[in-house]
This record gives structure tokens, C-alpha cells and sequence, in this order.
């Protein structure tokens, strides 16, 4: 009875924290290049966006997907253009992206509200799903959901076990040592920017692609905001953002849920507990753990050399 | 060959910057024209319409005056916050939280006279305002907490409470089920100045923002923020009470926004609905990085910014273009205005290279 009922739930949890995944490991490999990006919730609804039109127009899930991500790549670049050319201030510049992403989205997609476009279905793999309790919980998803089993560990090693990584980690740590170390800075910090915004892309893609089927404006309803909080829960490390996106997943999943289910609660204060949460639990990871996880030249410019 | 060299400026670009804004304002508007052509409207029309619709009648001065109002509080609150370097983006919510607290006294004191109900609101609003400033300066210096991202959760946070509350204990009984409070008693209606629709809300700017410049320029307080504001460390070092600092300045930044938030909901709307939350709090920000955090400037900016949304009111009437065009063009107007910062602090020269 109690399996009955978890498991819909767990699974659902899964799903709803698969989008903040994506979006996290995006922030963490730009983050780990010394360079805050909040525009995360901009580059998001942009990835959600394009990824819709890509679909509607291509018919193609996939490639609809990878053209979100590359459309995060490209918000996310002019977060590059203003900070590392131009030496604009990162906090500023994020809030900015937000906004600019924001009208985009939705100045764009006003005309396509409530459309459908073709999406991803879940796909039972053969015999993992039929374990029981967890083959129904994890293995019966869509495809995108799968690719968040391996992409955590991908990241993981390439942070953290090859050179490229090892590099962008230097330039988020020291950016000083590392140009006397013969590290081009701006180079690498390019590649935290781009590459980490295509994964912000890939989660507003699955929002539009695989969590819904259609375009509605703002649905990104604040995932962008709880996946940077997530970064500092996380302590910067794939693994336990994992954790942390299904966390929220679960709470999500479990408020949407209750609603459903009619309870007495009004609804505005359901949905305000992914909110609460996102400052529970950085009070939670902040409170007495000193800022040593954090990249130590996180949100530094490094002034051009002569 | 000619290299292009980069050096730091020995002094800031001084008044000339305001060369550098403008420019970066134009390319702004260069950029959101080129969005107007991608939805296929006319670029040079669009931007046509959008100035006159801003500024070329007396109705649209007097909404722009209008609509400047609580763009220039909650900017004057941020910027306040902002010179010390705290992140306060919570504007929006305590905006929201300034309009609560003034429908608060508003309903329930129906029948007392304006010299009663009106301090009440205000007092009310800028108490509610503080305190949403205050839980992220709370978690920020007693947790190490993020106010960035505190102060914008605070903001969903908020707004969901207006939303509890106009959808349930405030509701107006007679209003057909629409999610709004009961209209305010006329005592608890800030008036219009005059026979022009602008209501009293700019005094209210006017004397806030001279009692904000003073409170800078002669109080030993204010004095000791500036120092701070300047050099975070160096004032740390010279004893000053940073602690107590970030939580003046978010108490400050959150009551002024209240304050904002008082006047919309008693002035503009009569009441609260959940519409009445529309983005000032982050227009806010834009306006006070326009202005280099210079209360004199963020005057100029906010009438500038809040000529932007009546013209985009105006372009979405005309041309049907979403109104979400003022969203790109502040994300433009704050990105470019940023890049341009650059050419305050540095220089350019071409130096011959062998």
C-alpha cells in the first residue's frame, strides 16, 4: 500500500528534479571557472524556448534538445561578452541576463501559448525497469532522463580527472597563479561560460521538451534561482547535486500532488514551499561550513593584461 | 602593424561618462529595433511609437510621473544597499510586502479619518518592507547565507502571500469573485496633485529622497556608510561597525520599497490585486545601475525607464507587440550600460607594433 503510493511519487521526483539538474551542473562548470552566472533562470526560459520552436519547426525531439543547449550556449555568452571583455560586474550582468532572458522567452513565445510540440515519452528499458520498486521508479522514464544517470559522472571526471578540468578549476581558484602559470584565464573561463550554459539550456529544453509537451510563458517559475542556490548546497560537486535537484524534485513533485489531491491547504502556500526550501536549505549548507567550497576567485574579474 | 593597447584610466572618465550611458543606451535601443524586426514589426515605427506613446502627450508625461513614482523609491533603496556592496534584488518582494502592509490598515481601520489611517499605512508599509530586507541581512551575517539569492526567493515568497490573501481573507465580497481586496476608504486614498492625475506620491520621492541625501551628507552614520561603501575592507579595518551597517542599509533599502509599495496600492490602484506587481522592484535595479547608484541620477532614470513602460503600453495598443518587449529592452539597456563601464576605467591606443 505504502509502496503503491511512493512509487508514482519517487518517480515523479525524478522527473521534476531532472531540469534543475542540468541546470546545476551548468552553473558548477561555470562556477569552477571563477565566473558567477545568476542569468541561469534567463538562459533557461531561452533554452526552453528554442527548443520548443526547434520542435514544433523540425518535428525532432533530439535535435530540438541539442538546440536548446546551444541556445543556452548563446545567452550565455553575452554574460561572457560583458564580463570578460568588457569587465562588467557579474552579479550585475546575471540579474540582467535574467531579465533580458525573461523578456525574450516571452516576448517571443507570446504567440505560441498553450501550443504543443513534439516531445519526449517515456521509454521502459527492458528489463531494468521490471526490478522491483526501483525499475518503475527510475528506469521508466523519458530518454533525457537517462542521460542525467551518466552526465553527473562525466562531469565529475572532467572536472576533476582531466587536464581541461584540472585548468578551469586553476582559473577559479587562483586566476593569478594560473596566468603566471602559463594558463590563458580568459580562455578558460570562456569555456566554463559556454559550456556550462549549454547545460542550462538542456534544462529549460527539458522543461518545454519532455516535462510538458507545450509553451506556456515563465515556465521556468524560479528553477534557475533554486538550481544557483543548489550549486552552494551542492559544495560544487556533481554528486551531490544530484542529491540536491531531487531533493527539490521531490518537493515539487509532492506539492503538485497534494493540489491534486485537493487537500485543504491553499494552493498559493503549497507553492511556496520550493521557495522556503531553496532558503532552508542554504541556511542549512551555509551555517557554520566556511565558504572553502566555494571557487575562491568566484565572481572576480581578472583585469586585462598589458 | 597597430596593436590596440588596454590601460587602466589614472581617473574615471568623470562627466564625459555620461557620453559612454548614452551610447549605451542608443545601442540598447539598436538591439531591441532589431528584435522588433525579428516579430515583424516596423523598427523605425516601433521606436516611433514607443517614444511618443512615452512622452508625447501630457497623459503620457503624467502616467510616466505616475509609474516613476515606485520605480524611484525601491531604485533609491537598492542603491543604497548596492553601495555597500550587498545584493538586495528582494525590491519586488518588499514592494509587495510595503503594498500588504498598508492594505493591512486600510481595511481595518475603514472609518478613521486620513491624518489617521494614512501614517498608519505608511508606518505599517515600511515595517513590512524592513523586515523583508531584514531576514536576508539576518541569515546573510548570522549564517553566511546568500542574500542574493535569499532576497529574491523572498520575493516569490511574497508575492504568493498577496496572492493567499486576495484569493481568501481579503477578498472584496462583492467582486464577482476576481482575486482583489474591497476598494480603500477615501481617507486611506493618497490624492492627486491638483487637476493633473499624478497623485502626491512624487512629494512623498521628493522629501524621501532630500532626508536620504542628508542622512548622507551630515549624519555621522550616513558618513560612516559612505566610507564603507567605498571600501568595504579598508573600513572593516578602521573599526567600523559593518555588521550593524549591512543591517541598517537592508532595513533602509527594504522600507523604502514598502514605502513604494504603500503609495501603488493606495494611489495608483485604490486597492490590492495581485496586478499590482509588476516588475518595479527589477526595473529598480536597472535604474540604479544606470544612475551609478547617484540619487540625483536615479531621478532622471526612473522617469526614463518608466517612459519606457508606458511607450511599450502603447506599442502593445498600436502594434501588437507583447509587453514583454520592456523586459529585453531593460535586459539590453543593463547589459549594454554595463559593458560600457569599461570605457570609463580604461582607454584604448594604437601603438605602432613591429
Amino acid at each position: 500500500m505504502i509502496v503503491e503510493l511512493f512509487i508514482p511519487l519517487l518517480a515523479a521526483t525524478i522527473q521534476s528534479g531532472t531540469p534543475l539538474l542540468y541546470a546545476t551542473l551548468g552553473e558548477i562548470i561555470t562556477e569552477k571557472s571563477g565566473v558567477l552566472n545568476l542569468g541561469v533562470e534567463g538562459i533557461m526560459i531561452v533554452g526552453a524556448l528554442m527548443g520548443f520552436l526547434a520542435a514544433s519547426f523540425t518535428g525532432n525531439p533530439a535535435l530540438a534538445f541539442f538546440v536548446a543547449g546551444l541556445a543556452g550556449t548563446a545567452t550565455a555568452a553575452i554574460h561572457g561578452l560583458v564580463c570578460l571583455v568588457f569587465q562588467g560586474n557579474q552579479v550585475v550582468s546575471g540579474l540582467a541576463l535574467t531579465i533580458l532572458g525573461a523578456g525574450f522567452a516571452n516576448y517571443l513565445g507570446t504567440s505560441f501559448v498553450g501550443q504543443s510540440a513534439p516531445g519526449f515519452s517515456p521509454y521502459a528499458i527492458p528489463y531494468l525497469s521490471d526490478i522491483p520498486v526501483l525499475g518503475p521508479i527510475a528506469f521508466n522514464h523519458d530518454p533525457l532522463v537517462y542521460l542525467t544517470y551518466v552526465i553527473p559522472v562525466i562531469i565529475w571526471f572532467y572536472l576533476f580527472s582531466t587536464r581541461h578540468g584540472l585548468s578551469i578549476r586553476a582559473v577559479g581558484e587562483n586566476p593569478f597563479a594560473a596566468r603566471a602559470g602559463g594558463l590563458s584565464v580568459s580562455d578558460y573561463r570562456w569555456a566554463g561560460i559556454l559550456g556550462g550554459g549549454f547545460f542550462m539550456g538542456l534544462g529549460g529544453g527539458y522543461l518545454s521538451l519532455a516535462y510538458t509537451h507545450l509553451w506556456t510563458n515563465n515556465m521556468t517559475a524560479g528553477r534557475g534561482w533554486i538550481a544557483v542556490a543548489l550549486v552552494i548546497f551542492a559544495f560544487w560537486r556533481p554528486g551531490r547535486a544530484v542529491f540536491g535537484a531531487y531533493l527539490f524534485g521531490g518537493i515539487m513533485s509532492l506539492q503538485l500532488r497534494l493540489q491534486a489531491a485537493g487537500t485543504e491547504l491553499p494552493s498559493s502556500l503549497l507553492l511556496m514551499l520550493p521557495y522556503l526550501l531553496t532558503i532552508i536549505v542554504l541556511v542549512l549548507s551555509s551555517w557554520k561550513s566556511s565558504k572553502s567550497a566555494a571557487p575562491a576567485a568566484l565572481g572576480v574579474n581578472m583585469e586585462p593584461s598589458e | 602593424m597597430l596593436h590596440l593597447k588596454i590601460s587602466k584610466r589614472q581617473d574615471p572618465l568623470g562627466w564625459r561618462s555620461c557620453f559612454v550611458i548614452f551610447g549605451a543606451v542608443a545601442l540598447a535601443l539598436f538591439f531591441s529595433a532589431l528584435l522588433l524586426a525579428l516579430r515583424g514589426t516596423p523598427p523605425h515605427e516601433g521606436i516611433f511609437v514607443l517614444f511618443k506613446g512615452a512622452f508625447g502627450s501630457r497623459w503620457a508625461i503624467e502616467d510616466c510621473l505616475i509609474k516613476a513614482i515606485p520605480i524611484f523609491l525601491c531604485s533609491l533603496g537598492v542603491a543604497i544597499a548596492f553601495r555597500l556592496q550587498i545584493w538586495n534584488i528582494g525590491a519586488e518582494g518588499q514592494f509587495c510586502m510595503g503594498a500588504l502592509g498598508a492594505t493591512w490598515m486600510a481595511l481595518s481601520f475603514p472609518d478613521q479619518p486620513a491624518w489617521v489611517v494614512l501614517p498608519a499605512m505608511v508606518i505599517m508599509a515600511v515595517i513590512a518592507g524592513g523586515l523583508w530586507g531584514f531576514i536576508p541581512a539576518l541569515l546573510r551575517q548570522k549564517m553566511q547565507t546568500n542574500e542574493i539569492i535569499v532576497s529574491l526567493m523572498m520575493n516569490y515568497i511574497a508575492i504568493l502571500i498577496l496572492d493567499y490573501l486576495v484569493y481568501g481573507i481579503w477578498k472584496d465580497p462583492t467582486s464577482f469573485g476576481f482575486p482583489m481586496s474591497p476598494t480603500f476608504s477615501d481617507a486611506a486614498i493618497v490624492g492627486k496633485i491638483g487637476s493633473t492625475s499624478v497623485n502626491w506620491g512624487l512629494l512623498h520621492c521628493a522629501v524621501l529622497a532630500v532626508a536620504v541625501w542628508a542622512f548622507f551628507r551630515f549624519t555621522t552614520i550616513g558618513y560612516e556608510l559612505k566610507a564603507s561603501g567605498s571600501n568595504v575592507k579598508a573600513a572593516r579595518y578602521a573599526g567600523l561597525p559593518y555588521n550593524k551597517q549591512v543591517f541598517l542599509v537592508m532595513i533602509l533599502s527594504g522600507a523604502l520599497a514598502g514605502w513604494a509599495g504603500f503609495i501603488e496600492a493606495s494611489a495608483t490602484v485604490n486597492r490590492l490585486q495581485p496586478s499590482i506587481m509588476v516588475g518595479y522592484g527589477y526595473t529598480a535595479i536597472v535604474v540604479a545601475w544606470l544612475a551609478s547608484l547617484n540619487p540625483f541620477y536615479i531621478g532622471i532614470a526612473s522617469i526614463l525607464l518608466a517612459g519606457l513602460r508606458v511607450g511599450v503600453e502603447n506599442l502593445q495598443l498600436d502594434l501588437q507587440v507583447p509587453a514583454a518587449f520592456g523586459g529585453i529592452m531593460e535586459g539590453f539597456i543593463l547589459l549594454t550600460v554595463l559593458a560600457g563601464g569599461f570605457f570609463i576605467y580604461y582607454r584604448f591606443s594604437f601603438t605602432a607594433k613591429q
